[in-house]
């Protein structure tokens, strides 16, 4: 009834292209992003922000990039968590050595370092690919994670090999260290998430996006209409990258504040955000986003019912929270292989023609 | 379902404000997990304990105590989530009992104004309560114990350590990296070898390589940082070099009988650090078994009681205790607040009267807490596992560490962390 097109008529080429063409769409989006900023801020509370928003939008930038080089480019990689580490201490050492930068300049500049490791680690993919390139992917994890952990100049040579992000500004607000406050933390890692998914959208759907996805569909058949199978598979590695290494970033310094590079950034993390990308749904911006919820926000609300509600004992709780996110990953796969932005274009679908579907 | 949802949510906020008829202590335990054989024994004796207080005294002053419990698996980001959902409901104090969760929670102390006490892990420069305000790690902490285990050793060898060679087997990880700068200074100091071998976590039941290499070069000590199923994998891999038992010497988290009873007799002799008794062979047990196991009340499936790790949340909880008694004696009321709770923990002082008056005579080492010491006199024991009897025993008194090696690193250590969070010192 509501979700509808009628009389919703394109009349340029620009209007046809637009991300969202249905109308209803386009002003859902706008009220949604809208609410995000100016509504959502202001009653946050603690809790809401450290346990749910920002993991929630800090993944949602991690598994955009690897959606970039997994969905759209077809390249598995299991190297996410040691990017992500790069990220996070290539910010550390940044805002440690220039502590009087904008922070938002050291979170570039981590995601532009990252690019550059994940193009060195990208190299094989001109060779091979498949199960053998999540291999080599793999290497660069336990390669990464063990250097973060070996050498000292890394963590500034402290004794544990712990970092710890201290008190750092973005144009006059605190959003790292313990006293930063949430709302600055959540708008902080919004504006990234929106800037970076506008970034992901609008190359996915260009000249770029499309030579991934050629590379993806078939590369030699790519190769001979002329794509170049250096630049594309790079150029991939490189953005995957950047966005990983950002949200490895804001991981370390807004959301934890404090990170040991072999607990947090382990081969579970590259597994996590490979499961959010292939339950989301591969080669879609809106799957990175859904994979992302599902994945974070879940288990937080199975724990909030079951023990919070129902007062069930935690060990149990917790049992039954890894049993049922298991079990709705197969059935998700089983029932929808596309994931869940598939479902959701299907519901559109239905919900475009209801309630007269003949 | 909007009103559903409403009455949902109003109870989730009714539930989520401060109870302030009780004395609140959060329990971010892990009973899941790869590290759950550890995490379970201290989270039942930790709750044991407060029940039995609950239960034969009515709280403390009056006021009974409220443990809320919140399962982390030991991941950082699950305890994140406990920390958040709990502090607002008058949460006094936090033992979390990770390393991890430990440096994630301890800039946000003097934020929220609620004090952690890592006993025995954690950050160890935090005993330096002039920087750190809201953080405690008494009775001892790790630089203390590798000093400890070093003067074990040289009792043993009758005060000289030249040329003799010590391995220190560690989870490559921020706990066991913990002791090496100290374990570096003090073998300048007493002239022997380190030498360092790291067992990565996500594999380390497998320790075939570092077990060659201490079979090659025969080091005189091997000294274990390890925790989680790290231990009974070395003390089997011990066992089956036959490597002298005597010479192995775990820290107090390889120090469980889970560590030992796999590898049988082959772990006859090993020995570990202590930072309190082993065993049940105290009047408190009575109480325990009067005031909780008998009415049903235990935590958990109720078979940890009387193991290491078991007293250990004993004690833990034990310490919050008297800590809440110390406050309350200061500002004279009954119902403290997290505030009134660091007041109370920065005055602790455990002598032996006190403790056996609790009920625990010798149970731990005597210390006292002041603004400038956080972290007690650093005392720790050794005990020694005796397979055919299946008991840990002190084969020591608590030994006083090298206090002059470790105050030390732990001055500069901390200055380092005041200097990167513009901390200004207190107590002065």
């Amino acid at each position: 009834m509501i979700y509808r097109e009628a009389g919703d008529f394109s009349a340029s080429y620009k209007e046809d292209s637009q991300t969202f063409p249905i109308r209803f769409d386009r002003i859902a989006f706008y009220a949604f992003v809208v609410v995000a900023f100016l509504v959502v801020p202001f009653f946050i509370n603690d809790y809401w922000a450290n346990a749910v928003l920002l993991p929630f939008l800090i993944y949602a930038i991690a598994a955009l990039g690897l959606n970039i080089l997994t969905g759209y480019t077809g390249l598995v990689s299991l190297g996410s968590g040691g990017f992500m580490a790069v990220g996070a201490f290539a910010s550390y050492k940044l805002m440690t050595s220039f502590p009087d930068v904008n922070f938002a300049v050291h979170i570039l500049l981590a995601g532009f370092i990252t690019a550059g490791v994940g193009v060195l680690f990208g190299l094989p993919s001109l060779r091979i690919k498949g199960f053998y390139l999540a291999v080599a992917t793999l290497a660069a994890q336990f390669f990464l994670v063990w250097l973060f952990n070996k050498v000292g100049w890394f963590f500034n040579y402290s004794p544990t090999g712990i970092i710890n992000a201290p008190p750092r500004t973005s144009f006059g607000f605190e959003v790292t260290g313990p006293a930063a406050s949430v709302s600055v933390k959540y708008v902080f890692c919004l504006s990234f998430v929106v800037v970076l998914a506008l970034i992901a959208r609008n190359l996915t759907r260009g000249s770029v996006g499309r030579k991934w996805m050629a590379i993806r569909d078939m590369d030699i058949a790519a190769e001979i209409i002329g794509v170049n199978p250096l630049t594309a598979k790079l150029s991939a590695f490189a953005v995957s990258s950047f966005f990983i290494g950002i949200s490895g970033a804001l991981f370390f310094s807004v959301y934890l504040g404090a990170v040991e590079v072999a607990d947090t950034f382990s081969i579970q993390k590259s597994f996590l955000l490979l499961f959010m990308v292939i339950i989301g749904g591969l080669g879609s911006i809106f799957g990175s986003f859904a994979g992302a919820a599902f994945l974070v926000l879940f288990p937080v609300l199975m724990k909030n019912v079951l023990t919070g509600w129902w007062g069930w004992p935690t060990d149990l709780a917790t049992h039954v929270e890894v049993m049922s996110v298991g079990l709705l990953i197969v059935v998700f796969l089983i029932m929808e292989p596309h994931g869940m932005a598939r479902l959701w274009q299907i519901a559109k679908e239905k919900l475009r023609l209801w309630p007269f579907p003949h | 379902m909007k009103l559903k949802l409403a009455t949902y949510a109003l109870a989730a906020v009714m539930a989520a404000g401060p109870a302030m008829a009780d004395l609140v202590f959060p329990s971010l335990s892990y009973r899941t997990g790869p590290y759950a054989a550890g995490g379970i024994p201290f989270a039942d004796g930790y709750a044991d304990y407060f029940t039995m207080i609950n239960e034969r005294d009515g709280g403390v002053g009056g006021v009974p105590i409220k443990v809320i419990e919140c399962e982390t698996g030991y991941s950082t980001e699950k305890g994140v989530e406990c920390y958040e959902s709990t502090k607002g409901q008058g949460a006094l104090l936090y033992q979390p009992l990770s390393t991890g969760i430990t440096y994630n929670i301890i800039p946000k102390t003097g934020v929220d104004n609620i004090p952690v006490h890592s006993m025995g892990y954690g950050r160890t420069s935090a005993a330096n309560g002039k920087v750190f305000e809201w953080v405690f790690n008494y009775p001892t902490n790790y630089w203390n114990g590798a000093s400890v285990a070093v003067k074990h050793i040289l009792d043993q060898e009758g005060g000289d350590l030249n040329g003799k060679t010590i391995a220190l087997l560690f989870l490559n990880g921020a706990y066991g990296k913990e002791p090496i700068p100290t374990l570096n200074v003090l073998a300048e100091k007493h002239g022997f070898d380190l030498t360092l071998l790291p067992v990565e976590g996500a594999t380390m039941q497998d320790q075939k390589s570092q077990w060659l290499q201490i079979r090659r070069e025969k080091p005189d000590y091997v000294l274990m940082w390890g925790w989680g199923a790290m231990n009974p994998a070395a003390i089997q891999e011990a066992a089956n070099i036959r490597y002298p038992m005597d010479h192995f010497i775990g820290v107090w988290w390889s120090a469980s009988e889970n560590d030992v009873l796999p590898a049988g007799d082959g772990a006859n002799g090993y020995k570990a650090l202590a930072i309190h008794a082993p065993g049940n062979n105290f009047p408190l047990y009575d109480d325990l078994k009067a005031n909780v196991y008998d009415k049903g009340m235990t935590a958990g499936a109720g078979d940890q009681s009387g193991t290491v790790l078991y007293n250990r949340g004993l004690y833990a909880a034990m310490l919050a205790v008297e800590a809440v008694k110390t406050a309350q004696g200061i500002h004279g009321v009954g119902q403290i607040d997290a505030a009134m709770m660091r007041d109370g923990m920065e005055a602790l002082e455990m002598s032996s009267d006190k403790m056996a008056a609790l009920g625990l005579p010798g149970f731990g080492p005597e210390f006292s807490v002041s603004c400038e010491n956080h972290g007690g006199n650093g005392l720790a024991a050794v005990q020694q596992w005796d397979a055919a009897s299946k008991t840990w025993s002190l084969v020591t008194d608590y030994i006083s560490p090298d206090s002059d090696v470790v105050n030390a690193l732990i001055a500069a250590d901390s200055a380092a962390f005041a200097a990167e969070n513009n901390i200004s010192e207190r107590c002065n």
